[in-house]
């Protein structure tokens, strides 16, 4: 090998700054780009909804009549279904993915922890279809003859819990996807968790406190917002969840109270219909669907930053 | 050392300037289109590959939407709907834009009840069960036509497409016809408002909600019914007859079918005895007078091919081949594409 040339691109000259302004440059172009891209999709969802926002104005939002036959279309039904089921989702998988994370980092002994990581990090590479497919053939019938019968017969009185069980429901469509995002919530917690300094720890233990005075008070106490943060990246994913949701959910645009009954969410609508739409005005109307979407995924982001910026506690200040 | 890489790169560069020629010796013709007959073209496009190798045929079956959009638009050779264009639609088009039928399948009423009865039904029936005003099996609007069976006393749950297809879009061309109450109140198309029901995605979705929800039934292609060994019911024509779903009762509703000279039509409940009557047509669009004459000249000797050698392979794909006199009016047509 010609060992000469390969030094001198290794071993700038002392005081070359080429390397540093040309790294410079590069790392603001891709920052750059990813504002470029986040306003191109913006403008194109919005130039390819026009033809909708004209005809129907706002009350496309607050309309949940959805006739493509008719051309009368609303999105409400669908920005509800999308909102639900990312709370579900929520519900379910930040209690999940910050307790295993906890188990990972305090409790765990060294041995399994590798092997459990790396089986969480496997469930994030699963297609979506894939938990989509799982969830029509396994999933669903076991929630239908067992957990949803028994929420049923205990919780009944809830208006959440009522009505005819089908299988694929609100409910069947919030546990699909809060499998989905508990890779996600359960890592960056565990890295979160991993950056409370030791410190902390024994300070506490040093106060006499029990293991579980521990992490209350010097782990998860210090934790919180970045935990919080965790669960904000785990409802971006669920917002836009859309192949394994639309399997699931029923694809019915209603409003109902019932967990039971079929929902329908922004992107699984827009995954459906999008291919057979034949007038401009139906296609316009899926893109005002996207454009909402996009709209809502911003607005809760915007929301969650503003709840962390509130929170009190030492601690990382952002993950995202 | 370097001077070997620089060779290595030059061979390499020489090499794919030669791929790139031979790729364009060899004509491509691209087509968008209708996923519903997406298995039987690739089988014509893979078996036309051996007619006439100096032509290959691109297909993306991206739905009867962006087939006509693309076809519109002028970005492909040819599209492919599973429903004929609107004549708004059509009215977009820059030249007289032609639709040429090339096979037909059948929606066949797939159910879940206990026992997996044969059922036997009738229109106005069906209506009412996805309209929501049938909602027991025992109604005596479906026990009635099956007196021999002890339907039991169970909810009725309906399970409908939920994504835009040309499956739906002759399940509920055929209910808008033989019910005045659908008509009104849902209409026809790829996508509908549904009275009731849940959605399954693909028919896949919709015979494996069936499959899983006691009471259930549910609209699926023929195809995918034969596949999957699916019950399916006999369906009342307008002549009076209970008709099992099948190649040959499909070929035969073609053949009573009323086609008018733009091959735009709807071919369900015609009127002949035997013929079944949920099934819908799938059509390939092409421009009547072609802008490339060499593409222009390859794309009609495919058809010809298509009409005659291709509707053969049809039955094999579970797809209903055009009857003879229909083949021969759609050849007509291919003489007049001018190039």
């Amino acid at each position: 090998m010609s060992s000469a040339p390969t030094t001198t691109y290794v071993m700038p000259a002392p005081g070359s700054r080429g390397p540093d302004i040309a790294f410079k440059w590069v790392a603001v172009f891709a920052a750059a780009m990813i504002v470029v891209l986040i306003v191109l999709v913006g403008w194109e969802l919005y130039s390819g909804s026009r033809l909708a926002i004209a005809k129907y104005g706002p009350g496309f939002l607050w309309s949940s009549e959805w006739d493509p036959v008719l051309e009368k279309f609303g999105a409400l039904p669908f920005i509800f279904g999308t909102l639900v089921s990312s709370l579900i989702s929520l519900l379910i998988a930040v209690p999940l993915g910050v307790a295993t994370a906890l188990f990972l980092t305090e409790l765990a002994p060294l041995k399994v922890r590798q092997p459990i990581i790396i089986a969480i990090e496997m469930l994030a590479a699963v297609p979506s279809v894939i938990f989509g497919l799982w969830g029509v053939f396994i999933l669903i019938p076991w929630l239908r003859d067992s957990l949803f019968l028994w929420l049923k017969k205990s919780l009944g009185f809830l208006p959440l819990f009522q009505g005819p069980i089908y299988g694929v429901s609100m409910l069947a469509a919030g546990i699909i996807i809060a499998i989905m995002i508990l890779p996600i919530v359960t890592s960056i917690s565990r890295e979160i968790l991993r950056s409370v300094p030791n410190l902390q720890r024994e300070a506490a233990y040093a106060l006499g406190a029990t293991r579980w005075e521990v992490l209350k008070i010097a782990v998860l106490s210090y934790a919180r917002r970045g935990l919080f943060g965790a669960a904000v990246l785990g409802l971006g994913r669920a917002l836009g969840e859309t192949m394994a949701v639309t399997m699931v959910i029923g694809n019915r645009p209603q409003i109902s109270a019932s967990l039971f009954a079929p929902g329908y969410t922004l992107a699984s609508v827009v995954a459906n219909e999008f291919t057979e739409a034949t007038t401009d005005l139906y296609l316009s109307a899926l893109f005002e669907i996207g454009l909402v979407l996009f709209a809502v995924a911003i607005l809760v982001n915007a929301a969650a930053q503003v709840m962390l910026k509130s929170m009190t506690g030492s601690g990382p200040i952002k993950v995202n | 050392m370097l001077p070997i890489k620089s060779k290595w790169i030059a061979l390499l560069g020489a090499l794919s300037a030669l791929g790139a020629t031979c790729a364009s010796a060899q004509m491509l013709i691209n087509g968008a289109g209708a996923t519903f007959p997406f298995p039987i073209y690739s089988k014509w496009f893979n078996e036309y590959a051996k007619v006439d190798p100096s032509v290959r045929f691109n297909y993306q079956s991206i739905g009867s939407g962006g087939g006509q959009k693309q076809i519109l638009s002028e970005t492909v050779d040819f599209g492919a709907s599973d429903g004929p264009m609107s004549d708004d639609n059509l009215a977009k088009a820059p030249r007289a834009l032609w639709h040429f039928p090339t096979v037909a399948g059948a929606d066949v009423i797939t159910y879940n009840v206990p026992g997996d009865p044969k059922l036997k039904i009738d229109g106005p029936t069906i209506a009412g069960i996805f309209l929501g005003t049938i909602v027991k099996w025992n109604d005596p609007a479906i026990a009635g036509q099956n007196p021999d069976l002890k339907l039991p006393d169970a909810d009725i749950v309906v399970v409908h497409r939920s994504d835009g297809s040309g499956t739906t879009y002759i399940f509920t061309d055929y209910l808008s016809n033989v019910s005045a109450d659908w008509k009104a109140k849902v209409g026809n198309g790829t996508s509908v408002s549904w009275p009731t029901g849940i959605g399954g995605k693909g028919n896949e979705g919709v015979s494996g909600q069936v499959k899983q929800v006691p009471g259930s039934i549910g609209y699926v292609e023929l195809v995918y019914a034969k596949q999957n060994k699916l019950q399916y019911a006999d369906v009342k024509n307008s002549s009076g007859s209970y008709v099992t779903p099948s190649i040959e009762s499909v070929t035969e509703a073609l053949a009573t079918a009323d086609i008018p000279a733009d091959f735009r039509f709807s071919m369900v409940n015609p009127p002949g005895a035997t013929a079944y009557p949920i099934s819908g047509c799938t059509w390939l669009l092409v421009y009547a007078e072609q802008k490339d004459h060499a593409k222009g000249e390859k794309l009609v000797q495919f058809l010809k091919w298509a009409y005659s050698d291709g509707e053969k392979l049809a039955p094999g794909l579970d797809y209903a081949p055009l009857p003879d006199a229909l083949i021969k009016r759609a050849l007509e047509k291919v003489q007049s594409i001018k190039y």
